[in-house]
């Protein structure tokens, strides 16, 4: 009798903590959930104020002006200096990351080298921002100055550098990955009928991998567009449109990282207001990247 | 006959250089690609080292004055960035603490339901999650903390943006991690009778402890340097802080601060070498663990 009831009472604690973890985990996937819907609405309830006062030209507007009694809030400058900027270093990084992802996935997948450049990538993309904007002050921003590029060395060029530099990991790693996992009897029926390697990179390995390649530069482009400190350093920060690639500008990240600290009122809104925008044009380029790479393992 | 077969040789000529180039060129710009990481390096180790001694451990930041008057005399300025140390110790330390549990147990929420619909849900918004920039969750951390709570900035806003941030890879590398571990040692446990919560903590989760500990390591290599979101959040602070209420310096806002003062320039070098060194080694330890302890099957 007294043997069953201590039973029964183990028996239901345990099914407590049987429960409780159960509950823990759902709860830790509500939590991530909510953290996610609180992202959203904290950004969308700080930028209504702004709304209210620029309505849907607060992203055609060109003007920032902080003046008192004058102010106005445009994010034109700042959108179209992030999409230039983020571009721009994609098309400088693809043809060190498309090399990269070769020669990891299919020209040398064995051995000290490979194993040797695999650790260089990762080591870049372990330096962290501030370090690769120094350096780009330092030792790129001399250089293009002497090239008689921009008079300072700032601007949409120089950051576009250093963000192709820091985004190489990124594009390169998920096309090595998609690359080695081209079926080996494809690219060997291509051999066999006599193609050279460029030739099946160019008709087996391309078609067959392109998308996976496709989609790692699309995250890259994402991992580019929300970059702040390095493009805070080197961009020169102008707050109007650039009109070629080696005028100054302006990103939505850098001028967040410049004006926050110390606005208010209205400017305040306004830069929360950029916060969401950013926040939805990185969301909807990440998407895409995903949706391409969802329908490859499809 | 003769002239066909001249122009077919001349043909496969052609190929193969287009061949050897593309081969060439390929070897050429991927290693053209780790220059950079080396002149990186240099230029640190190069401009860096003469700061590095015993007190750049223990004293804090320098000010203006003290390093214009240094640099005058053409000594090495004193002071060193220990405020930053303790600073991104304690900022780092929380938001760890805050992502690690958090993160291990989504993982294994997402590992035990791979097919559920709400599971696919939280998957996707940790995939969206992983690709917020930075910026914007310094921008959540104060609206959240420094605004409500600490009314000030604060290492503890800076901590809940870098939790945020570095969530997802925890997230991910569990998930991945307990999807290799074969169901049959869970099986076996649970046939045992042994109840499933300890089954999942004392003989799943133990067998990824590896896998699981890259991805916290990376997690936390990723979120020590970030500058962004801490410079709308800790702010920054010249003496040592403990407070996790009050601003708080850190090592990345450190290298911004001395950036943006003329007087202080010597001292970016030397702080940017530090944080390099802390991150390189967090990553070689990852690594280390990853291939020592391989979750294998």
């Amino acid at each position: 009798m007294e043997a069953s009831s201590s039973f029964n009472r183990n028996r239901s604690k345990l099914m407590n903590s049987e429960k409780i973890f159960r509950y823990l985990l759902i709860g830790s996937g509500v939590l991530i959930v909510l953290i996610a819907i609180g992202i959203v609405t904290t950004l969308f309830i700080g930028s209504i104020p702004s709304f209210k006062e620029f309505g849907f030209g607060f992203i055609y507007s060109t003007d920032w002006n902080p003046t008192q009694g004058r102010e106005s809030y445009g994010a034109l400058p700042f959108i179209i200096g992030t999409l230039v900027t983020s571009v721009l270093a994609l098309l400088i990084t693809f043809p060190f990351a498309f090399s990269i992802s070769l020669f990891l996935g299919e020209y040398f997948k064995n051995g000290k080298l490979p194993s040797f450049l695999r650790s260089v990538i990762d080591l870049l993309a372990g330096i962290p921002s501030v370090v690769y904007g120094l350096w780009g002050f330092y030792a790129l921003r001399p250089i293009i100055t002497d090239l008689g590029l921009n008079a300072q060395g700032f601007g949409i060029f120089t950051s576009s550098i250093i963000l192709a530099i820091m985004i190489i990991p990124y594009a390169s790693s998920l096309g090595s990955e998609v690359i080695s996992m081209v079926p080996g009897s494809l690219k060997e029926a291509a051999y066999s009928l006599g193609a050279t390697r460029f030739e099946v990179v160019k008709t087996v390995i391309i078609p067959n991998a392109g998308s996976g390649i496709f989609a790692g530069y699309i995250l890259a482009l994402g991992r580019a567009i929300g970059e702040t400190m390095a493009v805070t350093m080197l961009i020169g920060n102008s707050n109007k449109i650039p009109t070629g690639i080696f005028d100054l500008g302006n990103t939505m990240a850098s001028l967040i990282a410049n004006q926050f600290g110390e606005a208010d009122g209205l400017k305040y809104t306004s830069l929360v207001e950029i916060g969401l925008l950013l926040f939805v044009i990185t969301g909807i380029v990440n998407y895409i990247g995903k949706l391409i790479m969802k329908k490859l393992s499809a | 006959m003769n002239t066909s077969a001249q122009i077919s040789n001349a043909k496969l000529n052609r190929r193969l250089l287009k061949d050897k180039l593309f081969t060439y060129a390929i070897i050429f710009l991927a290693f053209l690609s780790s220059v950079p990481l080396f002149l990186i390096l240099f230029e640190l180790i190069k401009k860096g080292y003469k700061q590095i001694n015993i007190s750049f451990f223990y004293k804090v930041a320098p000010d203006t004055m003290e390093a214009m008057v240094a640099v005058k005399n053409n000594e090495i300025i004193p002071g060193g960035i220990a405020n930053g140390i303790v600073g991104t110790l304690i900022i780092v330390g929380m938001a760890s603490l805050i992502a690690i549990p958090v993160g291990i147990i989504c993982g294994m929420y997402l590992a035990e339901n791979s097919k559920g619909k709400f599971a696919g849900v939280v998957r996707f918004i940790v995939d969206m999650l992983q690709g917020v920039p930075s910026i914007v969750l310094g921008v959540i951390g104060y609206i959240w903390v420094v605004k409500p709570i600490t009314a000030g900035f604060s290492s503890l806003a800076g901590s809940v943006a870098l939790s945020i941030m570095m969530l997802p890879s925890i997230v991910r590398s569990t998930e991945e991690t307990l999807k290799m571990i074969p169901g049959t040692l869970k099986e076996a446990a649970l046939s045992l009778g042994v109840p499933y919560h300890k089954t999942m903590l004392r003989v799943v989760l133990p067998s990824g402890i590896s896998g699981i500990l890259t991805g916290v390591i990376l997690g936390i290599s990723r979120i020590a340097g970030e500058t962004a979101p801490l410079m709308l959040t800790a702010l920054g602070s010249a003496a040592i802080s403990t407070d996790i209420t009050e601003p708080s310096s850190a090592i990345p806002l450190l290298v911004w601060e001395f950036y943006n003062d003329p007087n202080l320039v010597d001292m970016i070098w030397s702080a940017s070498l530090f944080l390099l060194i802390l991150i390189l080694c967090l990553n070689l330890t990852a690594k280390a663990i990853a291939k020592r302890w391989k979750v294998q099957y």
